[in-house]
């Protein structure tokens, strides 16, 4: 078993794109149209692109917005991703306009920091010891 | 129950010292980053809802402000509370060392002795 996808809940696939991939740096993996409006839309990183895909998954379900803002609320993030250095990361997205809601925190051997994706969702960066 | 009780109260415990420690490093922390420290930093294992009942705990006492931003809730501290120790048996002496006047207690007569009394 392996995992191969994963996705957040966004409130604007378009949106979301442009934040993955011009602002996170990801790139588009598989975009196809679902429905009316909806995409399967993916994105994976550049270091792997045959790793883990991302799913921007349309905010279909009214329940998934209470659960995500109820969370959001809380400053708990809906995913992570890792970095080589949160600092570095911290300062880049930064300049980008990112808000972030908890600043770099080392904590032991692990850091980490959670920004807003802008649609939506919170977002945690961890850096981990080798 | 008085202000002065719910102050001695909010700091008897801990856990809640370890809180007021973490925001006097840095103020307006969301709820997720006050459990990370305690139990990344501290190893405390302690679940979510047991700190948002401290920060309850807290807030009553006046030594925790929470404040919406956007989509999310902060945690300040605030220390003005912490004047009225100071003031009560600090401020007096330095004042004025013959005038000591006893300081009224809000929550009326209670037995001195009670090891009952600080634990919540």
């Amino acid at each position: 078993m392996r995992i191969q996808l994963t996705s957040v809940f966004v409130d604007d696939q378009a949106k979301a794109l442009h934040f993955y991939t011009e602002v996170l740096g990801f790139v588009k993996k598989h975009d196809v149209p679902v429905g009316e409006k909806d995409r399967w839309l993916t994105v994976v990183s550049p270091e792997e692109p045959g790793g883990t895909e991302l799913l921007l998954e349309p905010m279909g379900h009214p329940a998934a917005r209470t659960y995500r803002d109820a969370l959001t609320e809380d400053g708990i993030p809906l995913a992570q991703f890792a970095v080589d250095d949160v600092n570095a990361e911290y300062e880049r997205l930064r300049g980008l306009g990112v808000r972030f809601t908890q600043e770099p925190l080392e904590m032991g051997p692990v850091t980490t920091a959670v920004f807003d994706d802008t649609c939506g969702n919170l977002i945690q960066i961890a850096t981990q010891p080798q | 129950m008085g202000v002065a009780d719910d102050l001695f109260k909010a700091l008897a415990d801990p856990t809640r010292r370890t809180i007021l420690d973490e925001l006097t490093q840095k103020s307006g922390q969301t709820l997720f980053e006050i459990c990370s420290r305690l139990s990344m930093k501290h190893r405390l294992g302690i679940s979510r809802q047991a700190v948002s009942q401290h920060l309850a705990v807290l807030e009553a006492a006046g030594l925790v402000e929470t404040r919406r931003e956007g989509r999310y809730k902060f945690h300040d501290l605030n220390t003005a509370p912490l004047r009225q120790i100071a003031e009560r048996w600090l401020a007096t002496e330095a004042s004025d060392p013959s005038a000591v006047s006893a300081p009224s207690d809000t929550s009326g007569p209670s037995d001195p002795c009670d090891p009952e009394e600080s634990t919540p």
